[in-house]
């Protein structure tokens, strides 16, 4: 107890008491993460529906005789890592909305800009280990495509590449935790993300087939489409300013509002 | 150490905090008391900084909330012992708690034992607790990092006469080992015997304070319960003397001492078969200061004369 017994000071001796590290309240909302079965089984599924995707593309290339190279499993690879990281980002932030744990977590650091930024520099190491795993699958199956197959094998891996796979998974992860904070409901952020990224590029198709000027302006706001040079790890300047300003639509103004809401809210 | 000065939080055109202020000294309990919806937990909320105040200053031990460095270290907050994620285990909760504050895993277990959650009960998921289960969780957690202030909102809600009786215990050691604590009740029964001061609250405004004992000077001094063998002949007598008294289930309710009305009977040769202090003086007071904050109407209850409101 910081009161000396039976003293009757009114002021609280804060001197031998330091602030929360930043780095402690990182590893706590990566504890928090995996420590539920909603948690834990989220990850498990990701994992698994990776490797499954994995084992379907490479048994169809074999049975069809299929020249494919290595980006072309790391293409496959991004495609579960795609619908299930963002709900992992939605849920990180969520949860502690929906299970009112935010309270809890507010009384033990009522900064909530640190608290925002420990978690987002969770879900970023999630992201992170993401990587490496979706590389270990992609290689393995890359390596038994290459076993079993009689044809050219590629292992075309540079660094780019492995920061264009790293950019992805940001992009994934960042875009359900700005959704999450926007909404601050797991359901919600979830459909709504799904919406975006499932329906939106339906709408942009149709939008740019039926109106000459919308075609000419979408590259510059369809974030889903101006991650496609990112998948195939070649991207040219135009595509860089592309991915910039529709990034800056679909990523960075949901994450500020977000953020604004998150800092305001009223914890119920 | 805990300082409220003139705190007021509106929502739109509802007051639910107008105007209070008050202090909790360490070394006490003070306990906060008013009806369902008065505004104890929006006062207790400004406190932690969860619901910012349209006017009005708090303080803990002279800093705001969100000035205190590690303040799991200094202040224990139970606000809502259901807000934790169902899906955690009880264990799980304090070692968040702990890695936060940065406290030895070893509290966990002290913790745990203080609040006698068994090791099969600590690993157990949240959703399968009883409410009592998860107040008994709630105080662990506050206790935690052995802290100097306690916030507790309805920290008795769900605890069984047993557990209730035991959280007066481990609340009075605390406060009288220096701790300040702030418990917030709408029962008078679960806080009367502990705090050292009471905050009697309605409507967002604070309607008496006090001592019990004050809080009963105040109100006229405690009314007597008394029964006799014959009612008619004691109402008479107390008539004779210009006593006032209610009758209520099985006997009479006077407002005067027991030794006045002991004193009449022997003088009268009246038999009484009972005759002692109205359990409920303080919390008729309660009702009655409370009363126009009530949902529930208790007008039937007359004002004491001389309430100072």
């Amino acid at each position: 107890m910081t009161t000396v017994p039976g003293s009757t000071a009114m002021t609280l001796d804060i001197s031998q008491t330091e602030r929360v590290p930043f780095s402690r309240l990182v590893h706590v909302e990566l504890r928090k993460m995996v420590d539920t079965r909603a948690g834990r089984w989220l990850l498990i599924s990701i994992a698994a529906l990776t490797a499954l995707v994995l084992v379907i593309q490479l048994w169809v290339v074999l049975a069809q005789d299929q020249t494919v190279g290595f980006n072309d499993f790391a293409a496959g690879a991004n495609i579960p890592m795609n619908i299930l990281l963002p709900v992992l980002g939605v849920m990180s932030v969520t949860s502690e909305w929906s299970q009112r744990t935010a309270m809890v977590t507010f009384s033990l650091e009522p900064s909530r800009s640190r608290f925002l930024a420990a978690k987002y520099v969770g879900t970023l190491i999630m992201a992170l280990i993401a990587v490496v795993l979706g590389l270990a699958l992609t290689i393995g199956a890359n390596g038994l495509y290459a076993a079993f197959s009689d044809n050219q094998v590629t292992w075309n891996l540079g660094p780019f590449q492995l920061f264009c796979f790293f950019l992805l998974y940001v992009f994934s992860m960042s875009t359900g935790f700005a959704f999450g904070m926007l909404l601050l409901n797991t359901a919600a952020a979830i459909v709504v993300y799904f919406v975006y990224s499932f329906v939106l590029p339906g709408l942009f198709e149709l939008g740019s087939a039926l109106m000459g000027w919308f075609k000419d302006i979408r590259p510059w706001i369809d974030f889903n489409n101006a991650q496609n040079p990112i998948i195939e790890a070649d991207v040219t300047g135009k595509e860089w300013a592309q991915l910039l300003t529709s990034g800056l639509i679909w990523l960075v103004l949901p994450l500020l509002i977000g953020v604004w809401r998150v800092l305001r809210a009223e914890v119920k | 150490m805990i300082k409220v000065e003139g705190l007021t939080r509106v929502y739109g055109s509802f007051t639910a905090v107008d105007d209070i202020s008050f202090t909790c000294r360490p070394g006490t309990v003070t306990g906060f008391l008013g009806p369902n919806g008065a505004g104890k937990t929006t006062t207790m909320r400004v406190m932690v900084g969860l619901t910012p105040a349209t006017r009005g200053d708090v303080t803990i031990g002279g800093l705001h909330f969100h000035d205190i460095p590690n303040p799991g270290r200094h202040v224990g907050v139970l606000l809502d012992a259901s807000a934790q994620h169902a899906g955690r285990t009880g264990r799980e909760v304090l070692t968040l708690g702990a890695q936060t504050m940065g406290l030895p895993m070893s509290r966990v277990d002290e913790m745990l034992e203080l609040v006698s959650l068994d090791e099969t009960e600590s690993r157990r998921r949240i959703r399968n607790y009883s409410l009592g289960m998860r107040q008994r969780l709630g105080i662990a957690h506050a206790l935690l990092g052995d802290p100097s202030v306690l916030i507790l909102d309805e920290p008795a809600n769900g605890l069984d006469p047993a557990g209730i009786r035991w959280m007066r215990g481990l609340l009075k050691g605390y406060a009288d080992r220096g701790g300040t604590v702030l418990l917030s009740s709408h029962l008078l029964h679960e806080v009367e015997q502990i705090a050292d001061e009471m905050l009697l609250i309605g409507r967002g405004k604070i309607v008496a304070r006090g001592s019990k004992a004050e809080l009963l000077a105040n109100a006229g001094g405690a009314g007597t319960l008394v029964t006799a063998l014959d009612h008619d002949q004691l109402t008479g007598a107390l008539t004779d003397r210009g006593l006032s008294f209610v009758p209520v289930a099985d006997g009479i309710r006077v407002d005067a001492q027991p030794v006045d009305v002991g004193r009449l009977a022997a003088e009268r040769s009246i038999v009484l078969t009972e005759l002692r202090t109205a359990s409920g003086g303080l919390e008729d007071l309660f009702l009655e200061l409370t009363a126009d904050t009530q949902r529930d109407d208790v007008s039937a209850a007359p004002a004491p004369e001389g309430a100072s409101l």
